[in-house]
């Protein structure tokens, strides 16, 4: 199919931003000041799409990710016609449906069966296509038994699955999704995939806006990647996805960086020795704290830590880690005295609080002998089996038996990325085997 | 714009729906229902006549019994009139979800609530014409014709200004409150609780430029009055404006019709 079902070109569109003073413009002050005309054309302007260009190819699933604000919604609602590009074309081919807002038109007074009809029709159907539909897509919301009651008692589930069971069974050429597979439980989500499936076996053309990746990768014959109202890149959805991913994790990096040096500052100015006072059983018993305290940093400071670093494979400082990769912990010490009674410890709590892994230098059977001055402790982890997620992180130097000299209390953040979904606490290294019978193929669709 | 006007009876099924839509959501969940479009202008007519027979007997012209029902004539009309116009300054922002989120044709939204707000003037009508049959008003075919004419000249009127009101207030949000007022003095300033003749001469100069006094004038002359129906060529005249008003809110409501999606 050589055909064309969505052409846009060079699609800028420049929203209006108001002076703080211009929001309370009147229509009085707008015609004492002669600037009623002034006033409705642009003084300040925000630029949410700057040239973008993308062809559909009819028949073809394609996707559309970027970051929040990136201006993904902006481009499908120039697609759908609702608002209108400031300049540059947008032309597609054939009936168009937006499942944008479920259910946007539905008066909550009246029952689910008049405003399927109502809303059908506003999606430019007749009476009589909706009426010989109205079954299907009774069947398809599984809303059976609650159609004739008025749709203010719906649960959100049930509104957006009446919302997109009318949208759906418009019967579109063009059908245009943004984000909407988060409505219904899975058994629903899995019945939208399946709608869309059909969808593109019937050669009709999806544009997709979401951030679910693996949906993308998974569905779409191509991707556009937009970025602050740039297109960045398009083409092979893997590869696209790819180039966004690690885009996202460079910025992700620099908002972890930034979260660090303020808890640290925040730590820095607490007067350490009061929280030790104020607590002193858990200043002395760290275990027990481990599941109580919030971050923070107290101790004694007869060993400080000046400094903490986490590094990547390369040595370089970083925040956004490969699961499996190599990362070390870096520790800047100093001790003002000579010290023979110390021990280092480090531990690793998932965003849930659960402590992943705690050690320190005593449980492993290492005994401090002596510091004094400066020095370096790294503690290095070759593989870093942990499933996708954001990490906190405990440093502490303390005695032996546990008193703190220095102990930073939740205050390094990093992330683990990863391309599988698997779920738990840490991810063992493994393999699979099979015997010869049991055979698998690298997964597609 | 043409192009846009073109397309306007497309919709017709979908402003037929949202009328129907409009009416029943308005009386769901009340008892009487439906019979409150019935009920409201009764109560409307009942509370009229006691203020002008027992409350301020004797301050209108002795020549116009039944005072209350001449009243009636101008206010029922006017009520269609001003209720369209109060809610279409709210229509846009109300239906911010429609315009935000579904291609949708905005100028169905205060066409709807005009012809909505008809509908009701028409289950009123009945009972305006049980009171006119019991005070044997001399109504005659001659005149009776020119109703539908009246009609159509204030639903085009209505719509024209319904366009431009609720065009403007999603810019100027303050329209909505200056709009309520504007209306009381309006009411005021229209020949519909005192008659047209006990205007001095220069105030009749100045009722004569406000839209809305060549209708009352109409109603009650077709509805109330002897004779025969002798204002045609000011409705006519009327009729010509309110096409061009029209047309003028049309165009207005065409060029800022973009900018609803971003300030609705």
């Amino acid at each position: 199919m050589s055909t064309l079902a969505i052409d846009a070109r060079d699609v800028t569109k420049v929203y209006r931003r108001y002076a703080h003073k211009k929001q309370f413009a009147t229509l009085k002050s707008a015609l004492m000041s002669r600037s009623l005309i002034r006033d409705l054309k642009p003084d300040e302007t925000f630029a949410a799409l700057r040239g973008v260009s993308f062809t559909v190819p009819s028949g073809c699933t394609y996707g559309i990710v970027g970051r929040n604000g990136s201006g993904k919604s902006t481009m499908l609602k120039c697609v759908a016609g609702i608002t209108r590009p400031t300049s540059g074309s947008v032309t597609v081919n054939g009936r168009i449906s937006a499942l944008i807002e479920l259910g946007a038109g539905f008066h909550p007074e009246i029952s689910g069966r008049e405003n399927v009809f109502i809303n059908g029709i506003m999606l430019c159907l007749t009476k009589r296509e909706i009426a010989r539909r109205f079954d299907e897509i009774v069947e398809f919301a599984e809303l059976e038994d609650f159609i004739d009651a008025p749709v203010k008692t719906y649960s959100s589930g049930m509104y957006m699955r009446l919302g997109f069971a009318v949208a759906i069974h418009v019967d579109p050429d063009v059908l245009l999704v943004d984000e909407v597979l988060a409505v219904g439980d899975e058994g629903f989500t899995h019945k939208c995939l399946d709608k869309f499936g059909e969808f593109r076996r019937r050669g009709k053309t999806i544009l997709l806006v979401t951030h679910s990746l693996g949906l993308v990768e998974r569905f779409c014959d191509e991707a556009l990647w937009i970025d602050d109202g740039v297109g960045r890149a398009h083409g092979d959805p893997r590869r696209v996805i790819g180039a966004y991913v690690t885009d996202v994790g460079k910025s992700e990096e620099q908002v972890l960086a930034s979260g660090d040096a303020r808890a640290m500052n925040h730590a820095g100015t607490a007067p350490a020795p009061d929280i030790a006072v104020a607590d002193p059983v858990a200043a002395s018993e760290a275990p027990a704290d481990m599941f109580r305290a919030t971050e923070g940093r107290w101790g004694s400071r007869e060993i400080a830590i000046a400094g903490v670093t986490l590094a990547g494979t390369d040595g370089q400082p970083s925040h956004v880690f490969q699961t499996g990769d190599a990362m070390t912990i870096q520790l800047a010490v100093d001790a003002a005295k000579p010290m023979t009674d110390f021990a280092f410890g480090v531990a690793i709590f998932n965003a849930d609080g659960v402590c992943c892994y705690g050690t320190n230098t005593w449980v492993e059977e290492l005994a401090g002998l002596s510091f004094e001055g400066q020095g370096e402790v790294r503690f290095v982890i070759d593989n870093l089996d942990l499933i996708e997620g954001t990490y906190k992180i405990d440093v502490a130097a303390h005695s032996r038996d546990g008193y703190p000299y220095d102990y930073h209390r939740l205050l390094y953040t990093f992330r683990v990325k990863s391309r599988t979904k698997d779920v738990g606490v840490f991810r063992p290294r493994h393999r699979w085997e099979f015997s010869p019978s049991v055979r698998f193929g690298p997964a597609l669709e | 714009m043409f192009a846009h006007l073109r397309d306007l009876p497309k919709y017709r099924g979908l402003i037929q729906s949202l009328v129907v839509r409009d009416l029943k959501a308005r009386y769901r969940g009340s008892v009487l229902g439906f019979f409150w479009s019935f009920i409201n202008p009764l109560l409307l007519l009942l509370i009229y006549s006691f203020v002008f027979t027992v409350v301020l007997p004797g301050t209108h012209p002795k020549e116009i019994e039944p005072y209350a029902l001449f009243m009636f004539c101008g206010i029922l009309p006017w009520t269609w009139f001003s209720s369209s116009l109060l809610e279409s300054a709210n229509v846009l922002i109300a239906g911010g979800n429609l315009i935000k989120k579904v291609l949708f044709p905005a100028e169905v939204l205060p066409i709807v609530t005009v012809l909505a707000n008809m509908v009701h003037f028409l289950l009123g009508l009945p009972i305006l014409a049980i009171f006119l049959l019991y005070y044997r008003a001399p109504l005659n075919a001659t005149d009776l014709v020119w109703f539908p004419v009246v009609l159509l000249t204030q639903l085009i009127l209505t719509i024209a200004l319904a366009l431009i009101v609720s065009a403007l207030t999603v810019h100027f949000r303050d329209l909505k409150d200056l709009l309520a007022n504007l209306l009381t003095f309006w009411f005021f300033a229209t020949p519909i609780i005192y008659p047209m003749t006990m205007a001095p001469g220069m105030g009749r100069k100045l009722l004569n430029v406000n839209p809305f006094t060549h209708l009352a004038i109409s109603y009650q002359e077709i509805l109330f009055y002897d004779g025969p129906y002798g204002h045609w060529k000011w409705l006519l005249a009327l009729l010509a404006g309110s096409t061009g008003l029209f047309l003028f809110g049309y165009f207005l409501f065409d060029r800022l019709r973009d900018s609803f999606a971003e300030e609705v």
